[in-house]
């Protein structure tokens, strides 16, 4: 009998990095020590444990790297384990599922903005070292970025190296001032507003929906179109591959069909998330 | 026409048993009909419909999907899908066979769910023609000819006479197999019955509702946005009742379940879009009310299925909603709330 879609591949955390006090990176990698399957920027993956269930979780790293990484909050039942466990740990994965960033048709030679909160930068991570890799495809990059506070902004080591590199722009941005926090402090949607971006770019947003929601409102009146918005979506999923029911928006499927949208897109379905 | 008298109908079926495994509706205890293996003394039930649809064969309620092993740090995953034994359903109503159609365009889309392909693979179905439809009845609404159903063999029982037609090569082979069962006889009497039942079937209340406006992409949001949702949902308790009656219903959840000698299993059972849980998230959940959850159930059956399948609903009318609901709301309420009839 073929393998089915839902029986998943075994994995091996080979690296573990805490990135903020709830936020841990977790390389995982086959037992032969190659990837288990190439996947899309944008693109999620099905991770589980025994006894402990499944969570669909957003691929951190960039296709054009030999690992695959998965940024995962402390959050429930599965990611608490997973925080728990040490190097060695083999995981069940199954995936790529979705739709991942159009990096290579819609994106390609465009300007970027990229618009993060908190644990949203974790899919975008994704997209912004792929563009990075192949830095030439694309325009300006810019990135603004946003937490609670200095110590729960994910702490990728390549934050730094963005910031260092004279192509790309980073902003960084606190809720609440912070003592030794130099940068900027306001709420993201806020801070967007002030660096009034040029509406040559195309912009790729992820984090709380609320962020999403006033961000987008700022967009719209320096004046972006909604065709110039991406962003990607969470719903809860059991199957990951269009049938379960769980992520079934109007007649899409955020699994299948996402999780990666086009505000436009997004705005032809019944306004239920 | 193929015909086999009544009184053989138990010999066909041990015979059938010896080769297959055979399901049927047979009476329970308490006087309704259910599906059960058949086993010597069986009776076929000739009530119109099973309390339960017939999706459970290819859907299964409740199924293991894999077996999980965690020794230390090492994870070990085990294929535990069988080859199925050759099955035979008989009896199943025109309505329920449409149903498994409704069903295939989910489970045997890319990817191609292999536990739901192996059983429909092995699955044959004998279907009946209906010859006492119900006021609660609407399969015609949706092209469904209760008369003259599908499946691999279409099957009619006019007074002590069972007779058999074969429509796929499944079908053809069967027969032949079983060919000393049959005897070949003139299909009158059935021409007959399917002429009174249709005159039946054209005066039941629900069959000529207006179904305009649904199943079409550029009216998804003004019927999702209709005021009527709320009323239509005040009574609903969220039981799941219709759900789990209803044979188009292909929601499902997977779950661990820890055997206690160190294997987990990770099965699927049915689930309900219906329950709060269905869509909650750790920070959120994008339907927190009944009537968002009341109206993802219609919504999905009446527009957004027709939307992906070619304007095919994910109804089949066959009234198990509106025998079942405890609070007396079901899908034609829904209809004629909503399509202006």
């Amino acid at each position: 009998m073929d393998k089915d879609a839902l029986m998943p591949y075994v994995g091996v955390i080979t690296e573990i990095t805490r990135e903020t006090p709830d936020v841990k990176t977790f390389r995982v990698l086959g037992k032969d020590g190659k990837k288990l399957f190439i996947h899309e920027p944008g693109q999620c993956a099905m991770l589980s444990a025994p006894g402990y269930g499944e969570a669909m979780i957003s691929i951190t790293s960039s296709p054009t790297e030999d690992y695959m990484e998965f940024s995962i909050k402390n959050a429930g039942k599965l990611t608490g384990w997973l925080h728990s466990v040490e190097v060695g740990q083999q995981v069940a994965v199954r995936g790529p599922y979705g739709k991942s960033f159009p990096v290579d048709t819609d994106l390609k030679g465009k300007d970027l903005l990229f618009i993060a909160g908190g644990i949203g930068l974790a899919p975008l991570h994704s997209v912004i070292n792929y563009c990075r890799a192949k830095r030439s495809d694309y325009g300006k990059i810019k990135i603004v970025y946003g937490s609670r506070s200095a110590n729960d902004l994910v702490d990728y080591k390549e934050l730094q190296e963005w910031a260092n590199e004279p192509s790309m722009d980073v902003n960084l941005t606190i809720d609440r001032p912070q003592e030794g926090w130099d940068g900027n402090v306001g709420f993201v949607p806020t801070y967007v507003k002030e660096l009034n971006p040029e509406l040559s770019y195309t912009v790729i947003i992820c984090g709380p929906p609320i962020m999403i929601k006033f961000t987008l409102q700022g967009l719209k009146e320096l004046g972006f179109k909604d065709t110039q918005v991406y962003t990607t979506m969470e719903m809860r999923m059991k199957c990951g591959v269009g049938k379960c029911g769980r992520c079934n928006i109007g007649d899409k499927y955020v699994c299948k069909d996402g999780p990666v949208f086009r505000f436009d897109e997004l705005g032809e379905l019944p306004n239920e998330y | 026409m193929l015909t086999l008298n009544a009184s053989q109908l138990d010999e066909f079926f041990a015979l059938i048993e010896k080769k297959r495994e055979l399901y049927l509706p047979v009476e329970n205890k308490t006087g309704k009909s259910e599906y059960k293996r058949w086993v010597e003394g069986d009776k076929y039930s000739t009530a119109l419909r099973t309390v339960k649809s017939a999706k459970n064969f290819f859907f299964a309620k409740s199924e293991n999907l894999y077996d999980l092993k965690m020794d230390h740090k090492n994870v070990e995953v085990i294929d535990t899908r069988e080859d199925i034994k050759e099955f035979v359903i008989f009896g199943v109503r025109g309505c329920d066979v449409k149903s498994f159609d409704i069903l295939d365009n989910v489970y045997l889309q890319d990817p191609v769910d292999t536990y739901y392909k192996n059983r429909r693979d092995h699955g044959l179905v004998i279907s009946m023609a209906c010859s006492k439809p119900a006021t609660t009845c609407f399969c015609a609404l949706f092209d469904i000819d209760a008369t003259s159903p599908n499946g691999d063999i279409q099957a009619w029982n006019v007074e002590d006479k069972f007779y058999f037609n074969p429509l796929t090569e499944k079908g053809d082979a069967f027969v032949e197999e079983f060919k000393e069962c049959f005897t070949d006889e003139d299909s009158k009497p059935v021409e007959k019955q399917k002429e009174e039942t249709l005159n039946i079937i054209e005066r039941l209340p629900f069959v000529n509702l207006n179904m305009e406006g649904f199943g079409v992409e550029d009216k998804l949001k003004a019927i999702f946005d209709r005021p009527e949702w709320e009323d239509l949902s005040s009574t609903c308790i969220g039981c799941g009742t219709c759900t789990y009656v209803c044979p188009t219903c292909q929601c499902f959840d997977i779950k661990d379940f820890n055997v206690g000698d160190g294997s987990i299993k990770r099965f699927r059972c049915w689930d309900s879009c219906m329950y709060s849980d269905f869509t909650q998230m750790a920070a959120a959940n994008p339907r927190l009310t009944q009537t968002a959850r009341f109206r993802q159930r219609f919504m999905h059956k009446l527009v957004y299925y027709p939307i992906k399948n070619e304007g095919i609903y994910g109804c089949v009318g066959c009234g198990r909603c509106l025998v079942s609901c405890p609070v007396q709301m079901n899908i034609v309420k829904v209809i004629k709330a909503m399509g202006d009839n």
